[in-house]
């Protein structure tokens, strides 16, 4: 039964979405506000029978009714419950549900809560938002029907992926989630604004929530995603450039572009219909990941769903979706005025900086990405990695950077050299002090040098917008943008100060033996056999010690599954404030030797540090952001009730 | 730039940004034909040998009986075939688990001099479900002729 009412739930959802969408545009045409009237209603009462049809595929997963083909496929009755309930989504047909869900209860939110902006535009953005929800309903009923029942129960489930069992991962799908379908927000907000041709302040104002809201997810899903793969796979590596990392990379990068345009729109009026097109690339980017990853186009580490039939169905929804908004914006960028004018030497001249650079790291992340694809198809086979991405990426990142140390100490409009000559030279002599010191004693590779220096004068320029003034009274939004900049220059350290100095120590160890890597001495002190509750693994005993301190132990295990049978190796990591000891069992070598493979990785947890500091400094800026709004609103109450009293 | 005619801005910014943009694809298209790390069977390594040190990948099957380990315990050898040509590859590290003789491997690194394959890292089918896309293809039209010559 509550797989039937889940189903029923989509269908309602679905045919509701439908309504929003005639309602949404009837109501753009003179004699249609009686359906216009509805799209509120539909939008909220939508979301409410998804988040219903959600929760019911979780209730089948928790009591793992194996009748539900989905249930069946990707669960067992043996395993934690918060493995089961993440097994709703950790597949393709429970993601689809999640996106579609997230998307609903975005858009019942706005329908919801947003009152700022002219009805128009509203229920053309609601409209949109039900236009791109249908394509998705779609695809999820027709080929990808999470409730599908098994005309004959198995006695058991098939299990869950072994590397799919894991906290890290329970969580991570989720947060890009909503991190991607958050963009189909500022999608909407934009096809909306381009129907109506409104494009004002105030529109950025209202959009900019909801893109800092999806921006801070997929800034926490990729730290997240990078950590997991990095403890996970076992190979020492924080980020592969996998096809997979890079369809959550790109539509972080064109949402971080969109964050900054507009704020110029929203501060300053400029950049109006540049942050239009930015708000249609980002969730297609979003789209474009989801292609990649769910249509099994490429069979990487982490896509785990192989099925062409789809791949066509939203490579369909992508070239409507994509393709149509795009039209819609040749047609109608033209007719947007053009916004206020500024100096190059200012913040906005460095903010477009900002954004023509990460559009290009967009551009070269997608073409490296799409690349393999392409020659295939003329029958070359390629892979495309580090040695692409990292030099050509960094020919625009390195420049970006040295613009985010700067750009903020300038001002709107118009600023002069002779007012920021101090804080630059200060800056400057910060990052080739850097330069030179690790150059002379250390001796490293261009890359993770620059990275290095450019990390000092980041850090150094992030914090300078404090100087001088009342900490106290600081708005949120600055304490917001000085933290999240902070956090670039703590991740981009520990990014290169790991490239620069990690140490590799691979051996076969006799038990007893010693070996040394870098400032840690490490003895093998045992092997021995463990369990848990759906596997068996053989675990090492070592004991570490870093520069001849106390000794800690760590336990690097090499797991055997058996639902469904796979072998996994989980590492072992002891965490200092300036880096990691990552240990990894492999198998027994002969003459009664166990190979290990050891790495000292300094500063590398900087790189997710600074990862949750950029999404904090996010999270600050959009309290500041809503709690601003909302007194604005209650002091915009208050005067209209005055002035009720008045005239009564 | 703040002397430029104000009405001309909007003009200005669009070219900046277009030739930005340009100047990356153009960039990214020559990287990516001298920085793609092409793919190989031994029979291609055959016919046209890469350059030694040029990154690439190899796949093919592991010939029974070629699986050797050294004395230090961390380094093997063993021998990819596909049918008609052979290659000796090299490597050090912990081989993937279901990494077994007369099974499929893609390796990614290059050649040296001598015709070794020096490989910096192993993707071995991970599961049951999961495959090197390369040897997805390789599986169809290479396993027969392995079958054959190992039976």
């Amino acid at each position: 039964m509550i797989a039937e009412f889940g189903l029923a739930a989509l269908w309602l959802a679905a045919a509701l979405a439908g309504l929003q969408l005639l309602g949404g545009f009837a109501g753009l045409r003179p004699g249609g506000e009686r359906l216009a009237a509805l799209v509120r209603p539909a939008a909220v009462l939508q979301a409410l029978l998804c988040a219903l049809a959600f929760v019911a595929l979780l209730w089948l997963f928790a009591r793992t009714d194996l009748s539900v083909a989905l249930v069946a496929k990707n669960s067992h009755s043996m395993k934690p419950l918060i493995f089961k309930l993440s097994g709703a989504w950790g597949n393709h047909e429970g993601s689809m549900l999640l996106w579609v869900s997230v998307m609903a209860l975005a858009g019942g939110l706005i329908a919801l809560i947003e009152r700022r902006l002219p009805e128009r535009t509203m229920l053309a953005t609601l409209g949109a938002q039900a236009f791109v929800g249908l394509g998705f309903y779609a695809f999820l009923l027709v080929s990808s029907n999470p409730f599908e029942r098994l005309p004959q129960p198995p006695a058991e489930g098939l299990g869950l992926n072994p590397l799919l069992q894991d906290i890290g991962l329970a969580m991570h799908p989720p947060t890009l989630y909503f991190g991607y379908v958050g963009l189909s927000v500022a999608f909407s907000f934009a096809v909306g604004a381009l129907l109506t041709r409104q494009v004002t302040p105030e529109f950025a104002k209202v959009m900019r929530p909801w893109i800092l809201g999806a921006w801070i997810f997929l800034t926490l899903g990729i730290t997240a995603g990078s950590y997991w793969a990095y403890y996970e796979l076992g190979w020492g590596g924080w980020w592969f450039w996998d096809p997979v990392e890079n369809a959550s990379l790109m539509p972080w990068l064109a949402a971080t572009a969109l964050l900054h345009s507009a704020s110029v729109l929203a501060a300053r009026d400029a950049l109006r219909t540049w942050t239009i097109l930015l708000g249609v690339v980002a969730f297609s980017m979003s789209m474009v990941g989801t292609f990649l990853v769910r249509s099994g186009i490429l069979t990487s580490v982490h896509a785990f769903a192989v099925d062409p039939e789809r791949g066509a169905f939203i490579l369909a929804l992508l070239a409507i979706y994509i393709g149509g908004a795009l039209v819609l914006f040749t047609l109608r960028a033209g007719t947007i005025a053009e916004g206020e004018r500024f100096a190059m030497l200012s913040r906005e001249g460095a903010l477009v900086v900002n954004n023509v650079a990460l559009s290009a790291i967009l551009g070269i992340v997608l073409l490296g990405t799409l690349y393999p694809l392409l020659t295939e198809a003329f029958d070359v086979r390629v892979s495309v990695g580090p040695p692409y991405f990292n030099p050509v990426g960094a020919i625009f990142f390195l420049p970006m950077l040295v613009v985010l140390a700067i750009g903020p100490l300038l001002r709107w409009r118009r600023d002069s050299f002779e007012r920021v000559q101090k804080p630059v030279v200060a800056i400057a002599v910060v990052a080739l002090a850097v330069l030179a010191g690790v150059h002379f004693i250390a001796g490293v590779a261009l890359l993770p040098l620059l990275g290095m220096a450019l990390a000092a004068a980041v850090a150094v320029g992030s914090v300078m917008p404090l100087a001088g003034r009342s900490l106290r009274r600081l708005p949120l939004a600055v304490w917001g943008m000085v933290i999240a900049h902070f956090g670039v220059a703590v991740a981009l350290f520990g990014m290169a100060a790991d490239t620069a100095f990690q140490q590799e120590r691979l051996v076969a160890a006799r038990i007893g033996e010693t070996i040394t890597d870098g400032p840690w001495t490490i003895t093998l002190a045992a092997v021995e056999p463990v369990a848990g509750p759906n596997w068996t693994a053989l675990e090492a005993r070592l004991e570490a010690s870093y520069k001849g301190g106390e000794v800690q132990l760590a336990r690097p295990q090499a797991r055997s599954f058996w639902t469904p049978p796979q072998e996994t190796s989980e590492v072992a990591l002891l965490t200092r404030w300036n880096g990691q000891l990552y240990a990894a069992l492999g198998g027994e070598a002969e003459g009664e030797r166990w190979q290990l493979r050891l790495w000292w990785k300094p500063f590398v947890t900087w790189i997710w540090y600074g990862g949750i500091l950029i999404g904090l400094g996010g999270l600050l800026a959009l309290i500041g952001r809503v709690a601003s709004d909302l007194r604005r609103r209650s002091a915009r109450a208050q005067i209209a009730v005055r002035r009720g009293e008045v005239a009564a | 730039m703040s002397a430029l005619k104000p009405k001309h801005q909007r003009l200005v910014l669009v070219v900046v940004a277009m030739v930005a943009l340009i100047a990356a694809a153009l960039l990214a298209t020559w990287a990516l034909r001298n920085q793609a790390s092409y793919f190989y069977v031994p029979s291609d390594i055959a016919a046209d040998p890469p350059p030694p040190g040029q990154a690439i990948r190899l796949g093919g099957m592991v010939e029974e009986g070629s699986f050797r380990t050294r004395a230090d315990g961390v380094t093997i050898d063993f021998v990819v075939g596909d049918g008609e040509a052979r290659v000796p590859v090299t490597f050090s590290g912990i081989v993937p688990d279901l990494f077994v003789e007369g099974s499929g491997v893609v390796a990614e690194g290059s050649m040296r001099g001598d015709g070794t394959f020096v490989a910096t890292n192993l993707l071995a089918k991970h599961d049951e479900t999961y495959m090197p896309r390369e040897l997805e293809d390789m599986d169809a039209a290479a396993r027969r002729e392995v079958v054959a010559e190992t039976e």
